[in-house]
């Protein structure tokens, strides 16, 4: 349930940004990431981004979780 | 990216300085359902060298939460005025009075939610009702749900509450180690929690314990270099707090941690197995209180108890692997779960049951 998924920032509004995420796009809240700026990537966890990575990082992470068939559900 | 077989070497020969310094049999915890999963999809058990075992300890949400948290919540999903929203890990676990799934269909509304903010949202679409979000996780979930409360109480939704039963992994881990047949020579530490607590809070438990806290991502690559480095520690007699997964700050995230201080007090909690551990959960804070589902509506007392039979307490634990259970992959497989760590794809049981459960030789005749 701890699951964090790695997701780039496409556009943000408020509180709230559309992001990018294993091939679909989703709205996600980036109260938690205040320094996040478009272009970004973050670990998306059950809506929220909890953090800001960096890209090697991200598309690491993005290799894994398809090992894991994990890039779906919260 | 370092070899798996350059990890491996590496593994072993720390092993070997252990065994030289007397130290033959170490056994490490990790406290983390998505660590469980990868280190059985991975096969790494297999990987390592004799003497060194892994034991699973409370690392999945929905295992570590008590039976009568679930009793609570059947009890709320049976009033007329009520929609539970959830997190879909709870909706399949059973309890004395079935799961949220078999209310469901008996016409309860139980609503599936993958973000805190859509239990706001939903309470002001449904206002005629009353929304209870289940809140339940460790530090990695809490951070929502305190978005969501603020969220809530600034915008006045008044008909939403939370049934709150989130989680601190530092407290847990200390009661682990107050457990005298459950020996842990160090813990592979969460990734995720720790991205918002930050690797430096298990500082108190390699200085107080004199055990190694090593977080780690979640390749083969991380988990075996977590584990390399507590091998390490320990051959040093070093034991230490630090990360090998780069997303992880030594403060973790501070607006999050900020946020969870803002809306909750640091509260005793129950957990399943474990009991009451000091310090180990969140509460609403006074000006929360009004969001407290506990305070609003009539409910049964907090009771924990396994299913008979069932071992989910021990396995939590690590005080069994789920294999010695008598129930696991008899009448309980993840299609038909019994306790909660065969229900949840990152507990130990379903781990287990997917990577290394074997269809038993039949008895002959």
């Amino acid at each position: 349930m701890c699951l964090a998924i790695p997701a780039k920032i496409e556009a943000i509004e408020g509180d709230t940004a559309t992001v990018g995420l294993g091939g679909t796009r989703a709205r996600v809240v980036v109260s938690l990431t205040p320094q996040v700026k478009c272009g970004d990537w973050v670990l998306v966890h059950a809506g929220y981004a909890i953090t800001v990575l960096d890209e090697a990082d991200a598309q690491e992470t993005f290799a894994i979780l398809r090992q894991m068939d994990a890039l779906e559900g919260p | 990216m370092t070899s798996l077989a350059t990890l491996r070497a590496a593994i072993d020969e720390q092993g070997r300085r252990l065994a030289a310094a007397g130290r033959p049999r170490v056994q490490l915890m990790e406290i983390c359902g998505t660590h469980t999963v990868a280190i059985s999809r991975g096969g790494l058990r297999d990987l390592l060298p004799d003497g060194l075992r892994l034991v699973s300890g409370p690392g999945c949400p929905v295992c570590v939460t008590a039976s009568g948290y679930l009793d609570r919540a059947m009890h709320l999903a049976a009033r007329a005025d009520v929609v539970i929203a959830t997190y879909g890990d709870m909706v399949r676990v059973p309890g004395r009075s079935g799961s949220l799934e078999q209310a469901r269909s008996a016409g309860a509304a139980v609503e599936v939610v993958y973000a805190a903010h859509e239990a706001v949202a939903l309470a002001r679409r449904t206002p005629g009702k009353q929304v209870v979000f289940l809140a339940i996780g460790f530090e990695t979930t809490a951070p929502a749900t305190a978005l969501a409360l603020q969220q809530a109480r600034r915008e006045g939704v008044d008909n939403f509450s939370i049934l709150g039963a989130h989680k601190r992994v530092v407290p847990a881990m200390k009661a682990l180690l107050g457990l005298p047949d459950v020996p842990i020579d160090g813990f592979l530490c969460p990734g995720h929690v720790s991205v918002i607590i930050g690797w430096r809070a298990y500082r108190p438990i390699a200085a107080a314990f004199g055990r190694p806290c090593v977080v780690a991502g979640f390749d083969d690559v991380q988990i075996l270099a977590g584990i390399g480095e507590i091998l390490r520690q320990l051959a040093d007699a070093a034991p230490a707090a630090c990360s090998v997964y780069p997303a992880v700050a030594a403060d973790g995230n501070v607006r999050a941690r900020q946020a969870i201080d803002e809306v909750f007090d640091v509260t005793d909690a129950t957990w399943r197995a474990l009991g009451c551990i000091g310090a180990s959960g969140l509460d609403l804070k006074g000006e929360y209180a009004d969001f407290d589902a506990v305070r609003r509506f009539d409910l049964p007392a907090m009771v924990d108890y396994d299913p008979p039979g069932c071992r989910c307490g021990d396995v939590i634990c690590g005080r069994c692997l789920p294999a010695d259970c008598e129930l696991f992959g008899r009448s309980c497989t993840p299609r038909r779960p019994v306790g909660p760590c065969m229900v949840s794809s990152e507990g130990s049981c379903a781990a287990y049951f997917k990577y290394h459960w074997r269809p038993r030789p039949k008895a002959s005749p």
